[in-house]
């Protein structure tokens, strides 16, 4: 549980995404891997690139990978954001492969670089509600 | 094969609006308005166009995909007719069906149009092209990510690609700045620019951050208005009212972003694969450029189709562009009428009409001296699309 009322905007889950929910909410990176060529992939795709099987299952990623690419965001966009603006937003490559969107926490914008190592960290915003930002590793 | 395209075709006519912010019309006028002014500029009357391509923006245009541009005009001989999509690419995309239709036989006189009317009196550029940006609306699923890390608006994407060169390159914000320059300059000398104060380096590095690590000043304007462009044969081209542009080569390039391990578009983009075939139709080689229309929605996007086209090696864009060569006097003349970041902002019909102008001499204080060969880019979504036009005032 966070300490005070989170205020900025909360993801909710769909049909395809309900198991990386609640995964990330038990502490765990979920992905799905392709169960004719294991090739993984974020949620949300029916289909694997690769082989084409429709068929995946779910599998917990290490929660590690590199820094892709980041960016500092200036622009007051959404008005929740207005008083932690400038923040960082970044991609980060998973070692499994796919890129997700996320934020880099304890680290001084001055020191992401890209391609740093860095490892999950399971951000309880509220009651259900877990967002995987990542940290350096 | 490929090379039987070349020069049978040719831009005759242009039609560019008033442009900028210019208020009290919607998108289906200044479309309507560009063909009318690009038929007239052609010479031609409105029975003579017998085909009709069209490209929405952000704003629609009336009628399935803008069909109903049509029926606005009484255009009532056409034999080929379709709304296109590949973003910014699509302009370069249009000229490529209609000359491939005009060398087949398929039609005489083809316009293609891009029109757009996202500013509004009340409220900024920005706010036209902020994405998820506005509401407080999260989707479900993992879309909603973006909007719960922040992640809002087309520049945020863009400042990713260009970090990620940054990071593997060592290419700076002063290299991102001399693209910037270079092009106020040129659209100092363009009565089409929207910004026309002289730029400095300093008033660059000035600018606010909008993503980092994208200033103001990295990004393009946004514009109310249209554009329209007539592609014909190269024999009815030459008998009409302006020099033809003829049409010596054209490409595309969709690498696809596949956001995992091992795919690189961000840095390597689809305009090596569109060159390819672009260039092998026009029968040249790199240093027969003479003048680039480069696809500028960002700085960094210029530096890295100069890269991707070879004009220097992967990752020396940096220090290739900031030495000035783009600029007015400048070994590689590029985005002569100040581009997208300076002059106006009509998605591939930016470069596309500025490289029309170009090759027909026509460009007055901003004219190239020698303009034989005349590159034009496209390029649609964050870098996901690439298009080429090679275009020249000599049919072979």
């Amino acid at each position: 549980m966070a300490d005070q009322e989170y205020t900025r905007p909360i993801p909710v889950a769909d049909e395809a995404s309900q198991e990386f929910f609640d995964g990330a909410n038990e502490e765990k990176l979920m992905l799905q891997k392709c169960s004719q060529c294991g090739t993984h992939r974020l949620p949300g795709r029916e289909r694997c690139l690769d082989c084409w099987s429709t068929e995946s299952e779910w599998a917990q990623a290490s929660g590690k990978g590199k820094l892709y690419t980041y960016g500092i965001m200036h622009q007051k966009y959404h008005p929740a954001f207005a008083d932690v603006t400038p923040y960082n937003y970044a991609i980060v490559e998973l070692d499994e492969g796919p890129r997700i969107v996320t934020n880099i926490v304890n680290c001084d914008p001055e020191d992401l670089k890209t391609d740093m190592p860095v490892e999950a960290v399971f951000d309880h915003v509220s009651d259900g509600a877990t967002l995987i930002r990542f940290r350096p590793a | 094969m490929v090379q039987e395209l070349k020069g049978k075709t040719a831009i005759s006519g242009i039609g560019i609006t008033e442009m900028g912010k210019v208020y009290g019309h919607n998108t289906g006028w200044f479309a309507a308005e560009a063909i009318r002014l690009a038929i007239e500029d052609a010479g031609l009357k409105k029975e003579d166009i017998d085909g009709l391509l069209v490209n929405t923006g952000v704003t629609p245009l009336p009628g399935m995909g803008g069909l109903d541009i049509q029926n606005h005009l009484g255009l009532t001989n056409l034999r080929l007719l379709t709304s296109l999509q590949a973003g910014g690419a699509t302009a370069a995309i249009m000229v490529q069906y209609a000359a491939m239709a005009i060398a087949n036989g398929m039609a005489n006189h083809v316009v293609c149009v891009f029109a757009d009317a996202p500013l509004r009196e009340s409220r900024g550029g920005g706010g036209a092209y902020s994405g998820t940006g506005g509401g407080g609306y999260v989707p479900p699923g993992m879309s909603g990510l973006y909007t719960a890390f922040g992640m809002f608006g087309i520049t945020a994407q863009y400042a990713l690609a260009a970090r990620r060169h940054m990071g593997m390159y060592g290419t700076t914000n002063d290299d991102f700045g001399a693209i910037a320059v270079a092009q106020r300059a040129w659209a100092e000398k363009s009565p089409h620019a929207q910004q026309r104060d002289p730029m400095t380096i300093e008033d660059y590095h000035a600018s606010r951050w909008i993503a980092e690590p994208l200033h103001l000043l990295d990004c393009c304007l946004v514009s109310n208005g249209g554009v329209a462009v007539i592609v014909s044969s190269a024999d009815a081209a030459k008998d009409l009212k302006q020099p033809p542009a003829y049409i010596w080569g054209i490409g595309q390039g969709h690498p696809g972003d596949l956001k995992r391990a091992g795919w690189d578009v961000d840095t390597n983009t689809g305009a090596s694969l569109s060159k390819e075939r672009a260039f092998s139709m026009a029968g040249i080689e790199l240093n027969d450029v003479d003048v680039c229309q480069l696809y500028d929605c960002y700085t960094y996007t210029v530096l890295v189709t100069l890269e991707d086209y070879g004009f220097c090696e992967k990752g020396e864009g940096g220090p290739f562009v900031a030495d000035g060569k783009l600029g007015p006097g400048g070994a590689l003349p590029t985005n002569t009428g100040g581009g997208q970041l300076s002059g106006y902002y009509m998605w591939g019909m930016t470069p596309l009409s500025e490289g029309i102008i170009q090759a027909r001499g026509t460009g007055g204080d901003r004219q190239v001296e020698k303009h034989d060969v005349v590159l034009v880019s496209g390029n649609g979504g964050i870098l996901d699309h690439h298009s080429t036009l090679i275009l020249s005032p000599h049919p072979a």
